[in-house]
Formats: C-alpha cells, structure tokens, sequence
C-alpha cells in the first residue's frame, strides 16, 4: 500500500465479505482503495452507492441466505441482494440472533 | 526502547486500606430518594463536596437491596473518595452503609432525617462535611505506581469504528498493563450476545469460562426472554449504532470484545458492583450495556479510572471515576472534539498503528491520574445511575 494514501474502506480479515467505510462523502463511482488491516494488504473497489462513513460495503455479491463474515466471524444472514461494492446495513442484512 | 510500564508511577493517594485514588472526593452521599434534597443543601453549603443524588433505596428487597447497598456503599469505600458524609431518612439502614464504607479505613459519618428534620440534618452534616473537607485538603499525594491502578472499560454509541480503533486501543493498553499487576474489568452482558463463543475462550480457567457462560444464558433467559416483544433489533444495536454502521448483535459483539486484546484473559465473574477478590488481572461482570449504570456499577467494584471507547460520541461522566474518551471516529471529532480525550482516528488513516494507539491511551491514563481532568469531568457529566433488578414492594 502506498503509506501517503489514506484508504476508504477497511476489511478486518481476509475471510470477510464485507468492508467498512471510513471516509465521510463516499459517492458512488470512487474507485476506494481498500485495506485489510490483518495483513496491510491492499485492493481496489468501486463505491456503487453514496455511502456513509462506517457503513457496510460488499466485497463480492451477495444474496438472500448468505452469511456475512466481519472480523473472520458470522454476523448475521442477508435478506436481500447486494452487488459488489454496494451497501449492505439493516435492509438486506438480519441477526441470526434476536 | 520500549517504554518500562513497571517502572512508572503517577502522583496519586494512598488509602488506609492501601488502595491508590486519583481524586480526592468528599462526598455527600444520600441512602436514598428522599435524603437527596438534603444531601444537595449540604453541598451547597460546603464547597468542595459533591452530592450524588439517586432514584432509589425505599422499600427495596432481597438480591435488589443487595445490589443497592453494594453500589452506595462501594461508591463511597472507593479510593477517589477521601471521606464521606451519609445522609439516610432512618437510622438502620443509614448505620449499614456507614459501617460498610467504615471498613476501609476512610473517615465517615452518619445523619438520619427521622425525628430531626432536613433543617438540624443539614446543620450538623455541615459541620462534619467542613470538617472532612478541610482534612482531606490537606492529605498529600505520593508515588504510586501505575499499574496500582484499577482501570475499568465500557464503549458506548459503539459504530464500525470502534472494532477498528478504540476499541482495540483499550484492548492493546490491557495486553501491555494487565501483566504488570493492573486490575481491569469489562462486561456488558446484553452486548456480547453474538460473541459469547469467544469470549468464553478468553477465561483463564475452565470455572472462568463456565461462570460466565451461565452469567450470559441467566440474561438470556430472565432478561431478553422473560421481556421482549419482539426481536431486540430496535435497541440492541442502539438507534446511534444503526446510524453508524453497525447492523447485528453480532458484529456489535465481535467490536466490543476488542477492548480484552489479544491475550488478556479473565480471571472471574463478578456480580454487578461486586468488588474483585481473586488478585491482580482482567475480571468480567455482569452489567447492563447502559453506559451510566455500567460506569457506576464498575466504579462502585472499586475501580479509579474509566476507559471508554466511543464512535458516534456518547457523552457519559461519573462523579466519582474520570471517564476517558476514546474515538477513531473522523466525524465524530470534527462535529464534537469537546467529549474525546483521546483521538485515534489515524488509526483509520493507517498511520497509527493500534500499538501506538494503545501508548496514547496509556499516556492519557498516567496524566489523569497525575489530575488532568477528562472532557467528561471538565464539562459536568456526572452520571450516577443505580441499576435496579425489579420493581420496589
């Protein structure tokens, strides 16, 4: 990663499928520059929707019945579709729990 | 070279029971609801006091009582009060939390309303209270070292941020501090629903381990079972933690969990208030995730100094505990820098790393308790929240 660059989006582990945001006014078309902080890898994703600082963002498509693995855990099921670089929050993702 | 935590000590007070306070507190401290008025008169007639008026203490029975004696009387036993000053409707009850707060040492005394009035109440509590506060003005501070310290945690108004920054900054201070004989103490029953997996790996000891796992499934249980309406997904996570990212119990679990590290291990489980008797190290306790009632419960455990890890900016003091904040989070320090003692939002920047993140907070940690004030303290937050079983008879 180029230390100069701030990123957009962290992972936590490599195992996950979703990122977090950690810039304000992310909009849609960025082009982020994403960090696993496990490892300090790094990759590029493009933003498919405005959204806000540390929000959920897709790593790759998910739909309906998928598990969203954050920290390399399960934190819930999707309930609905999100494509790659979209927002995923209480709309399309459920606790398994409550 | 690498800082010697062993090595450092803070400018603090040492207490007749031997225990180390970062403040120097006289407090006024009422048995219950209808002693506060007078408790607050009091005050205001002896600067240099502080009253700390509650809700409740009538009428209260069994594990409840229990629980209400534990916390009025850890508040006043704990090491940041210098002497106290208890005000009861009645005599027993008000003798009970005297003798319990007697047992460190420390110079209290005893005023009941029956049979006297607020008005001879408040003459002679006075009098005590001037008493106390020229006395304890006068007691000087002494090196102590740090890791004599007992250093609490709780997050509040957690976001995605804090599992990425402050709240392994807090773990990272514990993984450095715990093995140099700091005590340390985290809970939050409610919130580590979705991680109870792991935390039950993190005990030091099988008993540990089963301790807590029977402390979370009695929440489950007589708490979220016996009480809900529905799914707990419009207060756990909070309003605040849905604007901020969070979506499940789960991942809110998984976050607040980071404040342990990554080789700290508990030791025991502690009921709410219940002061730790097992030595030095990491205790877990049985608390609301409420930060108020959380931070009392704690700071009525024993504990000196509160570490708190925020990402949307909860604003909660002690009267008692200084509260220090903690917060990664970009927006959160631009709209309301006043509530954050420690900034680590270039932890999402990538350039902190959560090592010199958790030096920062241990830096913050050595200058409040040489009496820098915390943000919580300098503006007025002085939250004391008594958590409460069930209802009174």
């Amino acid at each position: 990663m180029t230390a100069t660059t701030q990123p957009q989006l962290l992972v936590h582990d490599k195992a996950d499928n979703v990122g977090v945001v950690v810039v304000e006014g992310l909009t849609a078309g960025t082009e982020m520059l994403c960090v696993c902080t496990e490892d300090n890898s790094d990759f590029r994703l493009t933003a498919k929707a405005d959204i806000p600082i540390g929000h959920k963002v897709a790593l790759k498509d998910l739909g309906a019945g998928d598990t969203i693995i954050k920290y390399g855990e399960d934190i819930g099921k999707m309930v609905g579709p999100a494509e790659t670089g979209g927002h995923v929050h209480t709309h399309n993702l459920k606790t398994k729990r409550w | 070279m690498a800082f010697d935590f062993t090595q450092d000590t803070v400018k603090a007070w040492r207490r007749e029971n031997g225990r180390v306070g970062v403040r120097n507190h006289v407090l006024i401290l009422p048995v219950d609801d209808i002693s506060n008025a007078a408790c607050e008169a009091v005050a205001n007639n002896v600067k240099g006091t502080m009253a700390i008026p509650h809700a409740y203490g009538r009428l209260q029975f069994g594990e409840d009582l229990d629980l209400h004696f534990r916390t009025i009387i850890g508040t006043g036993a704990n090491p940041n009060v210098a002497a106290v000053v208890v005000i009861g409707i009645e005599p027993e009850w008000t003798r009970q939390v005297v003798d319990g707060i007697a047992r460190t040492g420390k110079p209290v005394e005893g005023f009941w309303i029956e049979q006297n009035g607020d008005f001879e109440t408040i003459r002679r509590a006075s009098w005590k209270a001037k008493e106390f506060v020229h006395w304890a003005t006068e007691l000087q501070k002494e090196d102590c070292p740090l890791t004599d310290l007992w250093v609490s945690t709780k997050c509040g108004e957690s976001d995605t941020t804090t599992g990425l920054s402050s709240c392994p900054t807090v773990g990272n201070m514990y993984d450095k501090l715990l093995p140099h004989g700091l005590y340390g103490v985290f809970g939050e029953t409610s919130e580590i629903t979705g991680a109870e997996h792991i935390c039950v790996k993190r005990a030091a000891t099988p008993e540990a381990g089963e301790k807590f796992m029977k402390t979370w499934q009695a929440y489950q249980d007589d708490v979220i079972e016996a009480f809900k309406t529905s799914d707990l997904s419009d207060s756990q996570p909070t309003k605040g933690n849905i604007l901020g990212g969070l979506t499940t119990i789960e991942e809110k679990a998984l976050g607040n969990l980071e404040k342990i590290g990554r080789t700290s291990t508990y030791i025991d489980v502690l009921e709410p208030a219940e002061a730790p008797a097992k030595g030095a190290g990491l205790y877990y306790m049985d608390t609301s995730s409420a930060a108020a009632e959380c931070v009392t419960l704690m700071a009525a455990a024993g504990y000196v100094i509160h570490t708190f890890p925020t990402g949307q900016g909860n604003v909660v003091g002690n009267p008692i505990v200084p509260v220090i904040k903690i917060s990664g989070n970009p927006r959160t320090l631009r709209t309301m820098s006043e509530h954050i003692d420690v900034d680590v939002t270039g932890v999402l920047r990538r350039d902190m790393t959560i090592d010199q993140a958790g030096d920062a907070l241990i830096e913050m940690i050595r200058r409040t308790a040489n009496g820098r004030l915390t943000a919580a303290e300098a503006l007025g937050h002085r939250e004391f929240s008594m958590t409460k079983l069930y209802r009174s008879a």
